[in-house]
């Protein structure tokens, strides 16, 4: 009985081709929208997840001024010097490095190229602590740091715009006045979880960014390396002290400096996206229930059209519950083939997506399953009505039906 | 199922309505369709139901057909209160002893002759090869062997209402309630459709009711009901059936 109905289903179906196709399209809609939003999202999640830990987990930003400081003057923090640098690294245990951090943006110029990038004044620790690989040159000998003598490391992204396909290793470039020699070429990393390009960089020893670009002996930020195996919390509070302690922190004052985990921002960074997915999927979602809508729409107009067919198979002998199940599975059968196409061009949507954004195309068997099932129990909920109607008709009207 | 016109005196009739109303409506628009009708059918009679429109033939016939229920009095099929049972029950009285043909076939369009035969099979759940057997006996019966894959708009009027006769025969019911079974064709092919009817009621033994208006398709019944203003007004049997 149950397989008969499956095939009158698909009958009836065939018989109104264009109009099954229409209604199955906002069903297909709504599942391929839910799929595809959730694993887009969860796409943005994994490569949030994997830039952090490119990073290194157990990296530690020191900056000047509170954390949320919207409300608050932070301005007026004062900046690190190189002598906090050597405080933390003497009087921090647990440490791989320290890395101080001086950033300003400037147009370089090679030959007709010019380009602004970020300069970044910093040591050799810099580089290990952000997991920096070279892939030509070297890094900054003692007495280049020393004397802040004008040599620079370049990233991925400023090479090509400068040098186009040529290496760079061994040539200068101009920055602002002075001429600038190139010693080391980094591996380039690609984009940030935050969407900058991490290749846009030059590197170049402290000393050189502050007489040169700067111009005072302050550092905008430190980078903590701490080792591994070792505690990130740990070192996170002893350096919140030492600078208390160096900055001559009042007791009863908060902090006029913050000491941020990457950790800690990748659990709010993948929070955050995680939020988003679930926001998009349920904002998709109600799309799939307007599908359903669709369907009890058809389904009504389907039992108004066939009265007559009902009032025959009521003179028949069928029961109730059989015309009910009748038009209840041609409802399941519409939304579950809705749901079937839906799932196929979410996966040849979201893989094509993936490539477009640059994320991670990440197949998820249980989102995909979750919004068939969920299509299939529209087709239940929605079709429940109309078969209700077409079940409860009286024969003798139905037979009169024209 | 199928018992002789000599059904046992002492067994419940096949069909007994009993001081049998029907009410459509309340109050002041209330419309007495039937006014006390007092009816004995029993197994293998063949009986018209003749009538003017009004006259509560139709609303007889549905009762009949356990399509409806009377207001007040009683229908008994082979001793059992219809107006007790629930509608799913009725469901399976029609399915398992009743065939309907109409005036107007109501057969599936788009569905082949074979198929439509095959539809009451399909709700008492017998196997696809069974109700194969069963529908082609029943169409070969009617005279549409060879035409059981072609769809109602293929087949002529006279074809339809055969392929209708072969539906409500293939459960081999124990009455045929026709309702104008000729009303749509000519006289050449209702003569053609009685003469199939009256085969069913002699070779089968299946008990006819059918509702009529025109005398020279009544003429074919062993008996002659007549209906007026809700009432029995006569009922005459047929001294020679034609």
């Amino acid at each position: 009985m149950l397989w008969n109905t499956l095939l009158l289903a698909l009958r009836e179906i065939r018989r109104n081709l264009t109009r099954s196709f229409l209604t199955v399209l906002g069903i297909l809609i709504g599942v391929a929208a839910v799929i595809t939003m959730v694993t887009l999202g969860n796409g943005a999640t994994a490569a949030v997840s994997a830039q952090i830990s490119s990073l290194g987990s157990n990296l530690l930003m020191v900056r000047p001024g509170q954390r949320l400081g919207a409300s608050r003057d932070t301005a007026g923090a004062a900046p690190f010097k190189l002598a906090d640098v050597v405080a933390i690294e003497s009087q921090v245990g647990q440490l791989s490095s320290v890395a101080p951090v001086v950033s300003r943006t400037v147009t370089v110029v090679h030959l007709a190229n010019n380009w602004s990038t970020s300069v970044v004044g910093s040591s050799n620790a810099y580089f290990s602590a952000g997991s920096w690989k070279f892939a030509a040159g070297r890094m900054f000998t003692e007495a280049e740091q020393q004397t802040g003598k004008a040599v620079c490391v370049l990233g991925e992204t400023t090479r090509s715009k400068l040098f186009g396909s040529e290496n760079p290793v061994g040539s200068a470039i101009r920055i602002k006045r002075f001429s600038c020699q190139v010693i080391g070429l980094l591996v380039a990393k690609g984009q940030s979880s935050m969407g900058r390009d991490q290749d846009d960089v030059i590197v170049m020893p402290l000393r050189t960014v502050q007489r040169r670009l700067s111009g005072n002996q302050d550092v905008g930020m430190l980078l903590v390396s701490v080792r591994d195996g070792a505690s990130t919390s740990q070192a996170k509070q002893q350096i919140e002290a030492l600078m208390r302690e160096r900055r001559r922190i009042a007791a009863n004052e908060e902090d006029d400096f913050n000491v941020l985990d990457t950790r800690e921002i990748a659990e709010m960074l993948s929070s955050t996206t995680r939020v988003l997915t679930l926001l998009l999927g349920a904002v998709a979602a109600v799309s799939l229930l307007v599908g359903g809508v669709g369907i009890m729409n058809i389904m009504l107009v389907s039992v108004t059209e066939r009265t007559r067919e009902i009032g025959i198979r009521l003179a028949v002998g069928a029961l109730e519950r059989e015309v009910l199940l009748q038009f209840l599975i041609e409802a399941v059968v519409l939304s579950s083939i809705g749901g079937l196409l839906g799932v196929l061009v979410a996966t040849v949507g979201s893989i094509m997506l993936a490539q477009l954004m640059q994320v991670p195309y990440v197949f998820s068997l249980s989102i995909n399953l979750l919004a068939f099932l969920f299509s299939a129990a529209i087709g239940v909920v929605f079709g429940y009505f109309p078969a209700r109607r077409a079940a409860r008709l009286d024969p003798i009207e139905a037979l009169r039906h024209e | 199922m199928n018992g002789g016109a000599d059904a046992g005196q002492s067994a419940p009739p096949l069909i007994e309505l009993v001081g049998v109303t029907k009410t459509y409506g309340q109050g002041a628009v209330a419309l007495q369709a039937l006014r006390g009708v007092h009816l004995v059918v029993h197994e293998g009679e063949f009986v018209a139901i003749m009538g003017p429109s009004g006259s509560g033939k139709s609303t007889a016939m549905n009762i009949l057909g356990c399509l409806d229920v009377p207001t007040t009095g009683s229908y008994r099929f082979r001793g059992v209160a219809v107006e007790t049972l629930s509608r799913n029950q009725r469901a399976l009285l029609r399915r398992n002893y009743l065939g309907f043909v109409f005036q107007g076939y109501n057969l599936l369009g788009r569905t082949s002759a074979l198929e439509n035969v095959e539809l009451p099979l399909l709700y008492r759940g017998e196997s696809p090869a069974a109700r194969h057997a069963a529908a082609h006996e029943a169409l070969a019966a009617v005279g549409l062997t060879g035409w059981e894959h072609h769809s109602p708009a293929e087949l002529s009027g006279g074809q339809q209402q055969r392929a209708a006769i072969a539906r409500a025969i293939v459960t081999h019911p124990a009455v045929l309630l026709a309702d104008e079974p000729t009303g749509n064709l000519d006289t050449q092919r209702g003569r053609e459709i009685m003469d199939l009817i009256v085969a069913l009621n002699r070779d089968r033994g299946i008990t006819v009711l059918m509702v009529t208006h025109e005398p020279d398709m009544a003429a074919y019944a062993h008996r002659i009901v007549h209906f007026v203003d809700g009432r029995v007004e006569s009922d005459i049997r047929q001294p020679e059936p034609a």
